[in-house]
């Protein structure tokens, strides 16, 4: 494609037609990947391309504008070169307006964040379309703080729009945020709730991220909010989204420049402190080889192997361990009693049966006194092993207490994580040794507990066959696991009953269905591991009908974590139940399942749903499959 | 072989409070009696006859406050107490008696003993903590003018004074005053001047307590934490530090250097007293008797070698008295 040179007055018009005809057909790439950066050198100094090139893209008939237009913030190396390109384009035409602020930022979310860069770049290059900069802001920001949009839009379209918001922040200039600062101010705190309310760590860390840098946006000085949150690529990438590498814009604190900032301020405290130290300890043992009168050596020393450190001793029988967890003063001994109570809780199993439902209330309600380093995992393997002990009255007395009165909810949570990690140690064989420790063991709340989706199970389904067969293969030298009666199975039921029992009652401090939705979605990832761990157990199909008419109550759920708990659950039963049962006991569930499976695949907004719903299916047709293939 | 460490030589009973300072008198002659003032913290100064091991009197001063210093001023008839109740009394005890002759409001607050030290027949410089925070103030005894009150520089921030100790070369020459702080550092300052002459971060933590010996012109301190600090002093005035000693517990209540020189002997947190000789600080034996943190320990002034005795006050109500090296 040649160009007519030499300022002679030609209409464009046709070119501009060729070029949308030939955008609109899908073929952008092929043809702006020449015309782009013949534009770019040829613009780059010369006015009069410019408005040639300006004038091409306004000729564009409307019907083509978006595809010109998008293509062009496609390709284009730069918002600088994008401004040349383009010109005033989305102050003058309405439909390339509508595209760039609305289409490409509020209802696609596919293009990179370089397209975004560009796109936002271009805005805040000139004065006309910097009002659009700020118009396109607060609509971003109307949608990033809308409650609903948060709930139902996908992770990474809400990760989209927190881009954008970040890359607009980035440009704006300060008497663009005085003016605007209230109103920045507003949505930002009705943002952070929504998105501190949601079940899913990362819609809960960009929530963060973005609130922290509007905060820090708005308040160049003073105190400026700051979350704690894993820092990983994900979030380092979007923080280095607020600055620019422009010169023009105004400067934010980059996450960067703070750190060498203290790394510089360490540098020169570690040196004053080294001096410090150094004149606190010149001189030394020189002074050794000035040999003085050593009139010394006729005192002898005595015998000092006794002197060993001072430490408190634990207490060695379990109701002493009580006694002073309960309410002794001596913080030495209560904090060597925490230490040393696991350890003894499982020599003395009888001992322990004795006041185990005593000693399960004083760990569920045992708070940390003194600082001991992994309080909350030491606390949680005593309630294991306590709960392992003694299975019955403990489980008894656990599950009752998941839905009393006045617990918060990081103890309802723990009752979970306990129930669960005891029916894991009771559901394998004991010569495993020590339980294999799931990575979920950390009661943190941030971590999603266990890899409940079925492929993962399959794996370890699949590794329990493995060392079935190489045990066959090899014959003598692999140790042989002894069997022993699953543990797990008289108190299956005791564990996932009481659990499901209460779930639609709502109480004054804990109602399941409304507010406390993340106390639900760990409920429902637990009863799927509750399930799973079933497995050969005389329960196991009263339980799984059970669990089916749950998830069936409770399948329209607006939280996706729940939903992806719902799924593992289904999952779970279809793995645990023996298929004869399946099909004997729960035909009409498992149809009605069936067709909800495959509405959540097609339907269902979050992209983890869809793939656990899409594994659940296969399992169907897997089990369909091998009962169809058995002969009847 | 090692023998293994002695046995106390007597216990004493009968203070029911924790032992807080000891103070021994055996400095006199026959048919003076050996005596051991201790101060409790039921505000009780009990005075021990050292030969029956009882209390012969019993003196009430401090408004039932805790006591933490007691000091004679040249023989067992004039002492020196210092308590919680913010004041310091002077008692005299001659023929029985038991009355309080004059005291001194210090409106201190905090739990620095006081430092005396007799300078003149009948004169006697007391050091101690002053109302202000970081200020330690020092008194002409008896009679109670002030001589200097020694301020750290602005900024400064050494804390509260924890320990004090007022000494002299030899007798006519300066006074000058160790004062350890709660920030860890040791200042050695001139008391005409009223001016530091040096300062020595010795510790990381408060220093509990310290002792200097001045002949050798060597000091030793201890703190909360697991060491024990040797410092010394040159000839320009300068504090320096000759030694760390590393221990097995943390935490120290008292260190006093035997009046020979030979030995000093710590009380620890540990409920321990360890004696170190004191010319390279060799860890010469750990006496384990008491069963709660150990307050106080106390050389006597006995002038015959043989019958020189430690004394160690603890929190658990008992006082232990020890012969340990006395053949040297």
């Amino acid at each position: 494609v040649c160009f007519l040179t030499d300022g002679m007055d030609c209409s464009i018009s046709f070119v501009s037609h060729v070029l949308g005809k030939v955008c609109i057909h899908g073929r952008q790439k092929e043809i702006l990947s020449v015309l782009v950066p013949r534009l770019t050198d040829l613009t780059k100094s010369d006015c009069i391309w410019q408005r040639i090139c300006w004038r091409l893209v306004e000729c564009v008939p409307d019907r083509w504008m978006e595809a010109v237009v998008l293509g062009f913030v496609q390709r284009a190396p730069g918002a600088d070169v994008l401004s040349r390109l383009l010109g005033n384009l989305v102050v003058k035409n309405k439909k390339a307006q509508f595209v760039v602020t609305q289409k490409v930022l509020l209802l696609q979310y596919s293009h990179t964040t370089a397209v975004l860069q560009n796109l936002l770049g271009y805005l805040s290059l000139d004065s006309l379309r910097r009002a659009l900069l700020i118009k396109v802001l607060q609509e971003l920001l109307e949608t990033w703080g809308s409650s609903s949009a948060v709930k139902h839009s996908p992770p990474e379209q809400q990760q989209y729009i927190s881009k954008a918001i970040l890359i607009c922040l980035s440009h704006l200039k300060e008497p663009e945020i005085e003016s605007c600062r209230q109103e920045l101010l507003t949505s930002m705190m009705e943002g952070v709730k929504c998105h501190l309310d949601s079940n899913l760590p990362q819609i809960r860390r960009l929530g963060m991220i973005v609130a922290e840098s509007i905060s820090s946006k708005i308040n160049t000085d003073g105190p400026v909010l700051k979350f704690e949150y894993e820092e990983d690529d994900e979030a380092r990438e979007l923080k280095s989204l607020l600055v620019q590498t422009q010169p023009s814009c105004v400067g934010p604190s980059l996450p960067d420049d703070d750190r060498s900032e203290k790394a510089a301020a360490a540098l020169p405290l570690l040196l004053e402190s080294d001096k410090k130290s150094q004149t606190a300890a010149p001189g030394m043992p020189d002074e050794e080889s000035d040999a003085e009168l050593d009139s010394d050596d006729d005192l002898i020393p005595y015998d000092m192997s006794e002197d060993k450190e001072l430490k408190t001793k634990a207490p060695v029988y379990i109701r002493d361990c009580i006694e002073v967890l309960m309410g002794s003063e001596d913080v030495d001994k209560w904090e060597a009693t925490v230490k040393a109570l696991e350890s003894l809780i499982r020599k003395n199993p009888a001992a322990t049966r004795e006041v185990s439902v005593e000693l399960a209330k004083v760990l569920l309600h045992l708070e940390e006194k003194t600082c001991i380093e992994g309080f909350v995992e030491l606390r949680q393997r005593a309630q294991v092993a306590v709960l392992t002990t003694d299975p019955v009255p403990v489980a008894k007395y656990l599950t009752s207490q998941f839905y009393s009165l006045n617990y918060s909810l990081r103890q309802r949570v723990d009752i979970l994580d306990v129930l669960v990690l005891a029916a894991q140690e009771l559901s394998y064989p004991k010569s495993h040794g020590k339980t294999k420790h799931s990575s979920a063991q950390k009661p943190c709340i941030q971590v999603i507990p266990e890899s409940d989706s079925p492929k993962d199970w399959r794996r370890v389904v699949d590794e329990r066959i493995k060392s079935k067969t190489r045990r066959f293969a090899t014959g003598q030298r692999q140790v042989e696991l002894a069997s022993s009666p699953n543990a797990f199975s008289s108190v299956a039921g005791h564990f996932f009953f009481p659990l499901i029992q209460h779930f639609d009652r709502p109480l004054t401090t804990f109602d399941l269905l409304g507010e406390d939705h993340f106390v639900l979605g760990r409920l429902v990832h637990t009863l799927a591991v509750l399930m799973y761990l079933a497995v050969n157990t005389v329960a196991v199909a009263a339980m799984g009908k059970a669990l089916l008419e749950f998830v069936w109550a409770l399948r329209f759920h607006t939280d996706s974590y729940v939903r992806q708990g719902l799924l593992s659950c289904v999952s779970s039963v279809l793995l645990s139940v023996p298929a004869e049962r399946l099909l004997e006991d729960m035909t009409e569930e498992l149809l009605e399942t069936q067709s909800w499976l495959g509405d959540v695949v097609e339907k269902d907004p979050d992209g983890e749903c869809r793939r656990l719903a899409l594994q659940t299916l296969l399992l169907m047709e897997n089990l369909k499959k091998k009962l169809e293939a058995v002969p009847s | 072989m090692a023998l293994p460490p002695p046995d106390p030589q007597f216990v004493l009973r009968g203070t029911s409070a924790a032992v807080h300072t000891l103070h021994f008198s055996c400095a006199g002659q026959e048919p003076d009696v050996p005596i051991l003032f201790s101060g409790s913290e039921n505000g009780f100064i009990h005075v021990w006859n050292l030969k029956t091991h009882r209390v012969d009197m019993g003196l009430d001063g401090h408004g039932r406050k805790s006591v933490y210093c007691v000091e004679t001023m040249g023989g067992k008839d004039r002492l020196l107490s210092q308590g919680r109740d913010q004041r310091i009394c002077l008692w005299d005890l001659a023929e029985g008696r038991t009355s309080v002759t004059d005291s001194v409001f210090t409106e201190n607050v905090g739990f620095c003993r006081c430092s005396l030290l007799k300078v003149a027949q009948g004169r006697w410089l007391m050091a101690m903590a002053a109302k202000a925070l970081e200020e330690v103030q020092v008194l002409e005894l008896p009679s109670k003018t002030s001589v200097c009150t020694l301020k750290p520089e602005v900024g400064a921030k050494l804390g509260m004074p924890m320990c004090l100790k007022l000494w002299q070369l030899n007798c006519g020459s300066q006074p000058l005053l160790l004062a350890g702080y709660e920030d860890g550092s040791v200042v050695l300052w001139n008391l005409s001047m009223g001016k530091a002459l040096s300062q020595l971060v010795c510790h990381q933590e408060p220093v509990m307590s310290l002792d200097f010996d001045s002949e050798k012109a060597k000091g030793i301190s201890g703190s909360s934490e697991k060491v024990l600090s040797i410092w010394s002093l040159n000839e320009q005035q300068n504090l320096q530090v000759y030694k760390i000693h590393k221990l097995v517990n943390p935490g120290i209540s008292d260190i006093t250097i035997r009046p020979d020189k030979k030995i000093l002997a710590t009380a620890g947190w540990d409920h321990r007293i360890r004696i170190f000789g004191w010319k390279k600080l060799k860890p010469l034996a750990v006496l384990d008797y008491h069963t709660a943190t150990v307050h106080c320990v106390s050389f006597s002034d006995h002038k015959n070698p043989s019958e020189r005795l430690l004394a160690a006050g603890s929190k658990d109500h008992r006082i232990s008295i020890w012969s340990i090296y006395t053949q040297t």
